[in-house]
């Protein structure tokens, strides 16, 4: 299967492991990840309000890009999944937001036809669980990672707003749990994998999200977790700097790792 | 002419496309909402001085940088009232005032270290600056 892969800026600098293990994960499971030309950063956070549009529009160019490849668009990062999902639906629901959208786009060198959200986009999890499919994980799994206790961290920008995301349950998710299983490990459940790091906060208040993180990883020491394992650089960030006393790392490392094709030191990217 | 609550209240109405007259004052939004502690008006109060017209209280309070866009009390509030909508688009409107920033480029260097990643100075930027 081939997709649009859309990487973001943090997967090409601080984040560059969460980018290398899904692309090496992807090629031992059959997903071609075709990278978008020339994609532009999405911002990081979707902006709510309805008359900011310039702000969109990288966001857009990539959907559209996506769209012209006949390919549904794929995020790693869950802030651009979460950004990019939201203009999208954007594009599908406001009406009067497409149209000043489309005519900034008519403006570009080689304009497309004018879009309105037609391009599916998937997390990367929703790819493993919804066309990869847990079974066939389950079957490539080299090392299966046997009696590791494992917390998943959703934070927010998986789940919410549910209405547009659809990723999971936002109260009571299973994905990650699942794949947790699918590699051999033991997901824990804990109170605070769907609640909120800080985020961006941490530049204008580091207090808070230490506090705020602090309670994450303390719950899911608390609940026997050896390890954290988290889609978003931010979360990751947030957790480590905050003082977690288990090791937070990305998902995709953990299901190159399973499907052992973590240390492949001739792969290109390394 | 209008005063200034009056102006402001329509553009949030307009921008956020929430209607606060649909909340039932429940506070679940601000009973879920993890700045709670460090907000001078929470969640349930945002939504009815919007209502109420008591824009410039909350405009110039603290509390419109306080909301980390985590969009609990969007996806908890019984009503789909959305308060988080109506926290950025005052947010919007304070910034958007001439140097009315919260934080600029400037402020960035001292801020951050080796690790952070691009992500969170990308959304500092758009959700502090104009
Ligand atoms: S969310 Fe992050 S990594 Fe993804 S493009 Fe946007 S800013 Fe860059
Ligand atoms: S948990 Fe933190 S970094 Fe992660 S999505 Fe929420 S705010 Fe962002
Ligand atoms: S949760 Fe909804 S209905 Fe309840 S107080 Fe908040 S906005 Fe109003
Ligand atoms: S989106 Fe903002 S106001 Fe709403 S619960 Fe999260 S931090 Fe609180």
């Amino acid at each position: 299967m081939k997709v649009s892969y859309f990487p973001g800026c943090t997967l090409k600098t601080k984040a560059k492991e969460l980018d290398i293990y899904a692309r090496r994960s992807a090629e031992a499971l059959g997903i071609e990840m075709c990278e978008i030309e020339n994609w532009q950063c999405c911002g990081g956070v979707f902006v709510s309000a309805k008359d900011e549009i310039a702000s969109k529009l990288s966001s857009v160019r990539a959907l559209i890009a996506a769209r012209d490849s006949g390919t549904p668009l794929v995020t790693v990062c869950s802030a651009c999944h979460n950004v990019i999902k939201q203009t999208n639906a954007a594009m599908r629901t406001d009406e009067d937001f497409a149209k000043k959208v489309n005519l900034y786009m008519s403006q570009d060198k080689n304009p497309s036809e004018p879009y309105h959200g037609e391009t599916a986009v998937y997390h990367y999890l929703e790819l493993l669980r919804d066309t990869v499919g847990f079974d066939k994980i389950k079957e490539a799994v080299r090392n299966p990672l046997t009696g590791k206790k494992i917390a998943a961290y959703y934070g927010c920008m998986l789940l919410r707003p549910n209405k547009v995301m659809r990723f999971d349950d936002p109260e009571n998710p299973t994905l990650m749990e699942n794949f947790i299983r699918a590699l051999g490990a033991e997901p824990v459940i804990y109170p605070q994998r769907n609640e909120c790091c800080g985020g961006y906060v941490v530049l204008d208040d580091a207090e808070l999200a230490k506090k705020k993180s602090l309670s994450v990883s303390e719950g899911a020491k608390d609940h026997g977790a050896e390890m954290i394992v988290t889609a978003c650089p931010l979360c990751k960030y947030n957790l480590v700097k905050s003082g977690s006393e288990i090791p937070v790392i990305y998902f995709t490392e953990l299901l190159a790792e399973a499907l052992g094709v973590k240390e492949d030191k001739n792969a290109e990217q390394k | 002419m209008q005063n200034k609550n009056e102006l402001v209240r329509e553009q949030v109405l307009r921008m956020s496309g929430v209607n606060p007259r649909k909340c039932m004052r429940c506070g679940k939004c601000s009973a879920t909402c993890p700045s709670y502690d460090e907000m001078e008006y929470h969640p349930h109060q945002f939504v009815y001085m919007v209502e109420n017209g008591d824009i410039e209280t909350l405009m110039n309070s603290p509390s419109v940088y306080k909301c980390l866009s985590c969009f609990a009390c969007v996806d908890r509030c019984p009503r789909d009232v959305e308060p988080a909508k109506l926290i950025e688009a005052l947010r919007l409107c304070v910034i958007r005032e001439k140097d009315k920033n919260h934080m600029t480029a400037d402020d960035i260097p001292s801020l951050i270290d080796e690790d952070m990643p691009q992500q969170a100075l990308v959304s500092a930027m758009r959700k502090y600056s104009k």
